[in-house]
């Protein structure tokens, strides 16, 4: 088991490493290429915890659809590197807020009842987890995908045609 | 000592499939280029060995010792790790194919597959996916006109087609009741899938042709408009590599498609190897046969079919297949 803590320890590093580069970079295409690698590494992290099926998600839907769609946006608005750079006062709330939950998390992991014992490592089958998530959690993953629903609605919407055959233009404006 | 055996067997299945994907690849193109010949009525290449059997060998060897070439403006790591990203996807999809019946040696099983994932199907789609990284980081890394609108074309295609390839596999998760590929195959021991859902099997590969960026799909790579897209700028063997990569990708998912659809390794008679060879190389060969009848699809078009018939058909399919297994107390 020892193998599986290392690899487990490495892939936080990795994980971390990563997502710092990717809010610290100042081309784009390559901090999207961190968050990609942080992806991928949090999917192998889902696979050691024993969720192969989340695993998998993990990396059909961040690192190969949302992603991609980052991706694409930047090749197409934004060319090389940002003129903005980051300011120094910028880092100032959201530092504030990441302590604060590195705080909240290190209490939990110290207070919390039930965290001094080990869970058991197990694998789930993705059978057992969907029966699971639809029988119990029904209700929110049919709002979650009402949510959606909303959501695509008000895409097709905003890039409708209007009567006279014009993509509306607003957002270049 | 069971452990290292296992280590070995692995090894040995590794070299098999990988040298056979490799060799396949390089002699699908002396195929296609056979073929095209033969469709337009001219010979094809012939000068190169007995019937030009060593043309790939030398078309290897000029893509090898030609200069490789790095644009001075490009991003050089990612234009240089592009082309491996084409090439190793499809490379790694292969490890989850069954592709023989379980081979007995001395009461041990051997199951002819690298390994047997419970997610297997997910994971096939999940590297699916991945593939578009290497069309739109090499075209953007050229950073050139023409290769990034060869990758933004690229990208767009393949998401959109890979939401319907995705939706058009559920139906047989729902039938086989798992996302093995090895139980998928073990599913269709009376009648393979193709049968039962001719409509997934249709979706499935228009999918995959427009996955695999063939014409009447090739819009990303269109020599006429964008000179070559996505690779206008590479040259060697890195160009070399995004063919690897295409053609490697075309026998896996023709692999895919036996897999799914076709009943996998099972057949009469002759050996499950040979029968899984063969239907694997049926779905290759209408591609190429498919690129030499229809002429490229306008970028409007191909959005069409993709999202407004293939994606709301794939929906419906899934629909009417979950209501009659309902019905039948599957």
């Amino acid at each position: 088991m020892i193998s599986l803590r290392i690899i487990f320890y490495v892939l936080s590093v990795v994980i971390l490493t990563a997502t710092a580069m990717a809010i610290t970079r100042k081309n784009l295409v390559h901090a999207v290429l961190y968050l990609i690698q942080s992806f991928f590494a949090t999917a192998i992290l889902f696979y050691l915890l024993g969720a192969p099926l989340l695993a998998a998600l993990e990396v059909i839907i961040y690192a190969g659809a949302i992603m991609v769609l980052f991706l694409f946006i930047i090749m197409t608005l934004i060319a090389g590197e940002t003129q903005a750079g980051h300011g120094r006062r910028q880092w100032i709330f959201p530092g504030i807020l990441g302590v604060v939950s590195i705080l909240a998390a290190f209490f939990l992991i110290f207070e919390a009842p039930g965290t001094q014992t080990m869970v058991a490592p197990a694998m789930v089958r993705p059978l057992v987890f969907g029966e699971y998530i639809f029988s119990k959690y029904w209700l929110p993953v049919e709002i979650v995908s009402l949510l959606l629903f909303v959501a695509l609605a008000g895409a097709l919407y905003l890039g409708r045609y209007k009567s006279g055959g014009q993509v509306e233009t607003e957002v270049e404006q | 000592m069971w452990w290292t055996l296992g280590l070995v067997l692995l090894i040995i299945k590794l070299t098999i499939v990988i040298s056979v994907l490799f060799g396949f690849a390089a002699y699908m193109v002396l195929v296609e280029r056979k073929l095209l010949g033969r469709f337009q009525i001219r010979y094809g290449p012939n000068r190169v060995g007995p019937f030009g059997l060593l043309q790939p060998l030398a078309d290897g060897l000029k893509l090898i010792i030609k200069e490789d070439f790095v644009p001075r403006s490009a991003d050089r790591l990612v234009f240089l790790t592009a082309p491996a990203v084409v090439a190793a996807v499809p490379l790694v999809i292969a490890a989850v194919i069954p592709f023989a019946a379980d081979f007995t040696i001395g009461g041990t099983r051997i199951p002819m597959v690298i390994t047997d994932l419970n997610i297997g199907m997910l994971f096939v789609l999940a590297l699916a996916s991945l593939a578009v990284y290497g069309v739109a980081l090499g075209g953007w890394a050229s950073n050139s006109k023409y290769s990034l609108l060869g990758a933004i074309r690229g990208s767009a295609q393949l998401i959109s087609y890979e939401l319907s390839m995705g939706l058009s596999l559920v139906p047989v998760v729902m039938i086989a009741g798992s996302f093995s590929l090895v139980d998928i195959v073990n599913a269709q021991a009376r009648l393979p899938f193709i049968l039962v859902q001719p409509v997934s099997f249709i979706i499935f590969l228009i999918s995959a042709m427009a996955e695999s960026n063939r014409i009447p799909f090739d819009l990303p790579e269109s020599e006429n408009e964008l000179i070559g897209g996505f690779h206008t700028e590479y040259s060697g063997m890195r160009f070399g590599l995004f063919f690897v990569g295409e053609y490697v990708s075309m026998i896996v998912l023709g692999a895919l498609t036996t897999v799914f659809f076709l009943g996998g390794w099972r057949g009469p008679l002759l050996p499950s190897l040979f029968w899984f060879l063969f239907k694997t190389m049926l779905i290759p060969l209408f591609f190429i046969w498919t690129r030499a009848t229809l002429p490229r699809l306008r970028y409007d078009q191909l959005m069409h079919l993709g999202w407004k018939f293939l994606l709301p058909v794939a929906l419906i399919n899934i629909v009417v297949t979950g209501g009659v297994m309902l019905l039948m107390g599957w």
